[in-house]
């Protein structure tokens, strides 16, 4: 496939997680905006490498690996502040019994 | 138009038509549950890509464990029906359009580049594979590798910790 | 060391040593340090200045270069001294009578505080380092060097006593009046350095300089160094400095107006000499100044009643006698002047002082009288001041004012005229002043005839030395019609400016001319005595309260310079400071400040706009970026 289908389909999946970011005030559903932008990241991410790979694979045959490795760093990462992230969702609605971003207006003061 | 596109083709229908299901539902665990379709179709990508270690750790990362937790949070929650509030109608229509607009100047950006020509391999090359990229992970990342167990460790002890009642 | 030549930055240098060590230590030392370093580092300059005379004497002149002073794209300016004929004979006058006038200062000023009689010394060596540097510059910027440090100095030290407000107007009048004068001299040496592309004296005034020189250049420069002289050595328009002036100590002024400062200008015209000499315009104008500032200084010192005043007023009208000579082209007969003029009007000052010391600070000689049997070395030496500037032979006033109103003669039987009226009052109002104040009935108050009393030796001796130069030092210009030979100065100073070769006048008319100009003087002294001898108070009327008002030159100024710079100063400050300066100022805070109100409503705390603004500008950045970058 050419690889520039990836690259619009890509943006695409980003952008709409960035509308679902500014449209939303769930902070549950903003947050899984925000991973499905790192999907898309991911996606493009695999995409590339394997253009990479058909573009070196004769001089390198593990060329493009790096790319998914990433990947997997990045799953990694998003695992780890997802568990994070979570725990906050949690303690805030604990103190304000909404997860309606909306009330974090705190940082104005 | 080979099955690869055929499948290359739904698969993106799939995503993108899930992905705005995310956005829009008014339901967070209608939300959860297009946003697991989401990453399947995704994870579809990934094996027609010949990526097949992603394919099934994302499957079982988010798809499985990451969602499961947020459909845990939501339920403990007792958020799944409608509560959320009507939201300022200019601010989430600018929000949209910023969005677009986003997107509409990235493509006009990279409509004509020059990597046009070039083609991402799928149904073959075998980088993808679980040997070879063991192999990678083990010899050249090694270290990123165990720094993210400390990661891990330390993202847990957070999470601990935070949600620790007083 | 065999020639002194080559060591003469030791003459300026002692000064400037004794500056630092009088300025830095004056917490430290006491006073009779002070009074000895201060007096010594002058005698130490005052050998040296002989040894240097003695040199150039016979016929050895030398310019040394030290170092580059500015040196920028083909303008090169050493900082060099030039000893010749004319420089030793000005440093002999400088280093002598400031010698005189420091050591009579030790005694003068003994009341002060350490520290400010300390500074009092620094400022007065400062001011004998900075006149040095102005005869010796070898060319017009090191003289320009100098010639701003009298000016500052002049300004330190008439402002000295610094708590009176009075003085402190007085010292800021000197140095604006000077700044106008120096302005017109900077415009001067900058003309100089265009056409020519040098300022040192040699290079200018040979062959090679002066060709370069259109017939308007020479007129105009010349011009605008004659405003920067009458600047300095205060002549019309700018002379009210110089009797305000008198606010500062008594020995001060004996060294403004005998040795340093006043002399500037005069010299400075004697060393352009050259230049002078090839534009008869500026001459003229020269000459027609001197003589109206001599005439108007002296009808006003008629009428004056503070003792300084009136030799404030008598230096006014010397000066203007010297630029008379210069403006004859009497070059020699101007410096000639200079020289008498420093020592007999370093005597009247210092008699003055010594006058003013046995009053206890009392100025006005109407509340004189008698003081000659209580003073006597003070009205002795006095007497003879008198005699010297009135010009009566065989005293040295003669002999150099005889020079000046014969060159007067020879160029024009009208200057010639007022000249030698205007020497006439100048012998009326000094034996007026010298009879008011000494002779008669004692007209001060109880208190002030019991603290009468002669000033101490340290006061007296240099009276006395003075005194005995008033009377020869005019010996050594005697004209060639009463001794073959005798004009010495005129010998002496041949290399530097050239003996004028026009028609002399007849032994028989200089004689007819002596005869007539002593006649009258004498005259003016016995109609003095008649006038003043039994000197009683009355108001002046008429023409006599305009004299005593100095012409009202003073109110003339306020009006028409003064009055209106200000009322511009006021209008600039209301209007365009106020309005559009500050308006513009205060604007931009008004306009930050309420932009800044306006801005800071997006701070609503709401992470959704935050998020919101962060991508609108992420976006800029990529269409900025991918669009408009090229």
């Amino acid at each position: 496939m050419p690889v520039n289908y990836y690259i619009f389909l890509c943006l695409a999946l980003f952008c709409i997680g960035i509308v679902g970011v500014l449209t939303r005030r769930n902070a549950i559903i903003i947050f899984m905006c925000i991973e499905l932008m790192l999907n898309a990241v991911n996606l493009l991410l695999v995409a590339f490498s394997k253009m990479h790979h058909a573009a070196n694979a004769a001089a390198n045959a593990t060329a493009g690996t790096d790319g998914q490795l990433f990947v997997f760093f990045i799953m990694v990462v998003a695992a780890a502040e997802v568990s994070v992230g979570l725990a906050i969702i949690v303690m805030m609605y604990r103190n304000i019994h909404s997860v309606d971003v909306n009330f974090l207006n705190r940082l104005k003061h | 138009m080979n099955v690869t596109q055929i499948l290359f083709w739904f698969l993106s229908v799939l995503a993108l038509f899930s992905a705005l299901m995310v956005v829009t539902s008014k339901n967070p665990v209608h939300s959860v549950l297009w946003l697991i379709v989401t990453f399947f179709a995704i994870s579809g990508h990934y094996i027609l890509l010949n990526a097949q270690f992603l394919a099934i750790v994302n499957v079982i990362v988010y798809a499985g464990a990451i969602m499961v937790l947020f459909l845990f949070v939501i339920m403990l929650m007792n958020l799944n029906k409608s509560t959320e509030p009507k939201k300022n109608k200019w601010l989430t229509l600018a929000g949209g359009v910023a969005g677009g607009c986003l997107l509409l100047v990235l493509v006009a950006a990279l409509k004509n580049s020059e990597i046009k020509q070039q083609v991402a391999q799928v149904k073959e090359g075998d980088i993808g594979l679980i040997k070879n990229l063991g192999n990678e992970l083990f010899s050249t990342y090694v270290v990123p590798f165990e720094i993210s167990s400390i990661l891990f460790l330390s993202a847990m002890v957070g999470a601990v910790v935070i949600g620790k009642k007083e | 060391m065999q020639n002194a030549l080559h060591i003469a930055w030791l003459i300026p240098l002692f000064p400037l040593l004794g500056f630092l060590v009088n300025g830095l230590g004056r917490k430290y030392l006491s006073k009779p340090v002070i009074g000895v370093i201060g007096s010594g580092v002058i005698l130490a300059s005052f050998v040296m200045s002989i040894w240097v005379f003695m040199q150039v004497k016979n016929g050895n002149t030398h310019i040394a270069e030290y170092f580059n002073f500015i040196n920028a794209a083909g303008l090169k300016i050493p900082f060099a001294f030039q000893l010749d004929q004319l420089s030793s004979l000005f440093l002999l006058i400088i280093t002598g009578v400031g010698f005189l006038i420091h050591v009579y200062s030790v005694s003068y000023m003994h009341e002060e505080k350490a520290e400010h009689f300390g500074r009092y010394f620094s400022y007065l060596n400062l001011f004998v380092f900075s006149m040095l540097l102005l005869v010796m510059g070898a060319n017009y910027v090191i003289l320009f060097i100098g010639w701003e440090g009298v000016g500052l100095c002049s300004y330190l030290l008439i402002g000295y006593w610094f708590k009176n407000d009075e003085y402190n107007k007085a010292a800021n009048k000197a140095f604006i009046m000077n700044r106008i004068g120096d302005l017109a001299f900077l415009i001067a040496i900058f003309w100089l350095i265009a056409k020519t592309g040098t300022v040192s004296f040699d290079v200018l005034f040979s062959m090679n300089g002066i060709t370069k020189l259109s017939q308007a250049d020479i007129t105009i420069i010349t011009l605008l160094l004659l405003a920067g002289a009458t600047g300095k050595s205060a002549q019309i328009p700018l002379f009210t400095w110089l009797p305000d002036a008198m606010a500062g100590p008594t020995p001060v002024s004996a060294l403004i107006h005998a040795a340093t400062m006043v002399t500037a200008g005069i010299y400075m015209i004697a060393r352009s000499n050259i230049l002078y000499s090839l534009s008869p315009f500026t001459m003229h104008v020269v000459a027609i100044i001197g003589l109206a500032t001599a005439l108007l200084a002296a009808t006003i010192a008629l009428k004056q009643n503070d003792i300084k005043k009136v030799l404030a007023y008598s230096t006014v009208s010397q000066l203007g006698f010297m630029f008379l000579a210069l403006g004859t082209g009497a070059y020699v007969a101007a410096v000639f002047h200079v020289m008498t003029h420093a020592f007999f009007k370093a005597l009247l000052f210092l008699g003055s002082g010594s006058v003013i010391h046995a009053m206890g600070g009392e100025q006005d000689i109407r509340n004189m009288g008698g003081l000659s049997k209580k003073l006597r070395i003070t009205y002795i030496t006095f007497l003879i001041g008198c005699i010297a500037i009135a010009g009566i032979p065989p005293f040295s006033g003669f002999f150099s004012k005889d020079a000046i109103l014969l060159s007067a003669f020879e160029d024009n039987k009208i200057l010639y005229g007022v000249a030698l009226f205007t020497a006439l009052l100048t012998a009326f109002y000094m034996f007026r002043l010298l009879f008011i104040t000494f002779s008669g009935k004692f007209r001060g108050t109880e208190e002030q005839e019991h603290h009468l009393h002669e000033s101490p030796p340290a006061m007296t001796i240099p009276l006395v030395i003075l005194a005995l130069l008033s009377i020869i030092g005019g010996w050594i210009g005697i004209p060639e019609a009463l001794m073959n030979g005798g004009d010495k100065i005129t010998e002496f100073l041949s290399p530097v400016i050239p003996v004028a070769t026009g028609e002399a006048v007849s032994h028989s008319t200089e004689y007819g001319l002596m005869a007539l100009s002593t006649g009258l003087v004498l005259a003016a002294v016995l109609l003095a005595w008649l006038q003043f001898r039994n000197y009683q108070r009355r108001e002046a009327t008429g023409l006599g309260k305009v004299l005593e008002n100095k012409w009202y030159v003073d109110e003339l100024y306020e009006k028409v310079i003064v009055n209106p710079l200000r009322w511009m100063g006021g209008f600039l400050n209301s209007i365009i400071e106020r309005r559009l300066i500050d308006a513009i100022v205060n604007g931009v805070g008004r306009a930050v400040n309420y932009s800044s109100r306006q801005l800071r409503l997006l701070q609503s705390g709401q992470v959704g706009s935050y998020i919101l603004l962060m991508v609108l500008s992420i976006l800029l950045v990529f269409v900025f970026q991918f669009f408009l970058r090229k």
